[in-house]
């Protein structure tokens, strides 16, 4: 009796130490019936990281490893004098996007990984150049975050403009989840929000707080790489890598606390907790969480008359399970999802071009647009 | 006698040669291990099974135990383009880490003596060197 009582008790013991998850309520679909295919239109790309559209229909696309390319009727020109890229891990050339003003000002703002000379590791930065010919002139660094660290993970990054002219962008928690995601005197594992010229606007959240990095609008956050305005409401949307399950959709609110890694709906890569609750006051829920994790990467909504069925959904990037993700959304409710475009390979970035096409970067392949089948 | 100090002699020396390569390669696959935790884990997982159809496995993978040189060059510039692991065609991109020669040597003896894994040919920072682009 006492020998089976104590097997029962090393059982029980056993069972939780191996968290219990709760999958994702909604799960992810195959597409009944699917009106689009992707078409190739830049092959030949290794990491195509980031990707914006300049008003000649030209596209500028960062690869991770350090180039800068402008594809332009049909070819791909190698952009000069782009900063020196730090290649470590994760890091890497990340995302670019263009001025919403580009027209007027031609300003282009990127973020990255930098180095020192001394080779000290990294740390995730923002700057902005106008394009002069093939060439980038003008640079300007806007951020650099500190300190530096040889760890590979976690460096963000995306960039986004809201209808006011902000501009945000994310950083990771680089690889120090119990140090930096909850210190706003720290940088790494937030969402910053600067003017467009890299100063901190007068009402953001922390500028009164002693000691804190005022340009921080958000934190608790673990490693955002998709980030967009919502263009029905104008709000910003993000979602962040969960480590094993636990990836996270966002609306972005000034000064909130977002909960990594204090609270979680994802465990360690081994399997073992790292915290018992998935909530708590003062601290933000997800409007969605996915378990298992996708490893989102790029996000946009679609707001376009190409692709009518789909008004108003959610397109994530799968880079773990090499498929698009259609989210369906009710009242800010995640309510179906879909897998299009099933095994077309690492899924990094999804964006809706000016001209109302949807445009899929995927690692090892190139640029597929979404078109209407024939 | 002097046959026998000379083979004394050889005995001795071997084992303290093969003591200190062990403590060597052990150290090597325990810093290894801090690196795999850091660049590798995400997507190998804690196990080295990987993820079907996407990420190969690095445990009991053919590819890595009969491709030497190939995984050192796939981890120190990217790998790029199908590979065959376990009778399975992966065809995906590896981006190259960043890592330092004494850091790939690392945690190349780490996963090439890991989750049944078997290397005893220890992987040294100039044999990392020498594999070239």
């Amino acid at each position: 009796m006492k020998n089976s009582l104590s097997i029962f008790i090393i059982i029980v013991i056993a069972f939780q130490a191996c968290a219990q998850q709760i999958e994702s309520e909604v799960k992810a679909e195959n597409p009944t019936n699917i009106n689009y295919i992707s078409e190739l239109v830049v092959p030949d790309l290794n990491i195509p990281w980031g990707m914006t559209f300049l008003p000649d229909g030209s596209m500028l696309i960062t690869e991770k490893a350090g180039e800068l390319i402008h594809f332009k009727d049909g070819e791909k020109i190698t952009i000069e004098n782009v900063p020196d890229i730090y290649l470590r891990g994760q890091g890497g050339f990340l995302d670019i996007k263009v001025h919403p003003d580009y027209e007027t000002n031609g300003w282009i703002y990127m973020t990255f990984a930098l180095s020192n000379e001394d080779d000290q590791g990294g740390n995730t930065a923002l700057i902005r150049a106008k394009l002069n010919g093939n060439s980038l002139t003008q640079v300007e660094q806007l951020y650099k975050a500190e300190p530096n660290t040889k760890k590979g993970q976690h460096w963000g990054s995306r960039i986004e403009f809201d209808d006011d002219g902000y501009l945000y962008f994310s950083i990771g928690d680089r690889g120090e989840r119990d140090i930096n995601p909850q210190d706003i005197t720290r940088d790494g594992g937030k969402i910053y929000r600067l003017h467009d010229d890299g100063s901190v606007p007068e009402s953001n959240p922390f500028i009164e707080t002693e000691n804190a990095k005022t340009a921080i609008f958000s934190y608790g956050h673990r490693n955002a790489q998709g980030m967009t305005k919502n263009p029905f409401t104008g709000a910003i949307w993000t979602h962040e890598h969960g480590p094993k399950g636990g990836d996270e959709i966002n609306i972005i609110e000034k000064g909130k606390n977002y909960g990594w890694p204090v609270i979680s709906y994802g465990i360690n890569y081994n399997g073992t907790p790292f915290t018992d609750i998935t909530e708590k006051d003062g601290m933000e829920q997800p409007l969605f969480y996915w378990v298992p994790s996708i490893a989102p990467s790029g996000m946009t909504f679609v707001k376009s008359k190409i692709y009518p069925n789909w008004e108003g959904n959610l397109l994530v990037g799968s880079l773990k399970f090499a498929y698009l993700e259609r989210l369906i959304l009710e009242n800010n409710k995640v309510i179906k999802r879909e897998k299009l475009f099933e095994d077309i390979g690492r899924v990094r970035n999804v964006i809706q071009a000016p001209d109302g096409y949807i445009y899929v970067g995927v690692e090892g392949k190139g640029i597929y647009k979404i078109v209407s089948k024939k | 006698m002097k046959v026998f100090i000379t083979f004394l002699v050889v005995v001795v020396s071997t084992i303290f040669f093969k003591t200190t390569q062990n403590k060597t390669l052990q150290d090597s696959i325990k810093r290894g291990e801090l690196v795999y935790q850091d660049f590798c884990v995400s997507c190998h997982l804690p196990n080295g099974e990987g993820v079907k159809n996407v990420y190969p496995p690095l445990a009991k993978s053919d590819y890595l135990i009969k491709n030497r040189e190939a995984s050192i060059h796939g981890i120190k510039y990217g790998q790029n383009g199908a590979i065959v692991v376990n009778g399975k065609t992966y065809n995906n991109v590896m981006p190259p880490m960043g890592l330092s020669d004494d850091e790939i040597a690392d945690v190349m003896n780490y996963i090439t003596n890991s989750w049944g894994n078997k290397n005893e040919k220890m992987i040294t920072e100039t044999e990392v060197n020498n594999i070239k682009k």
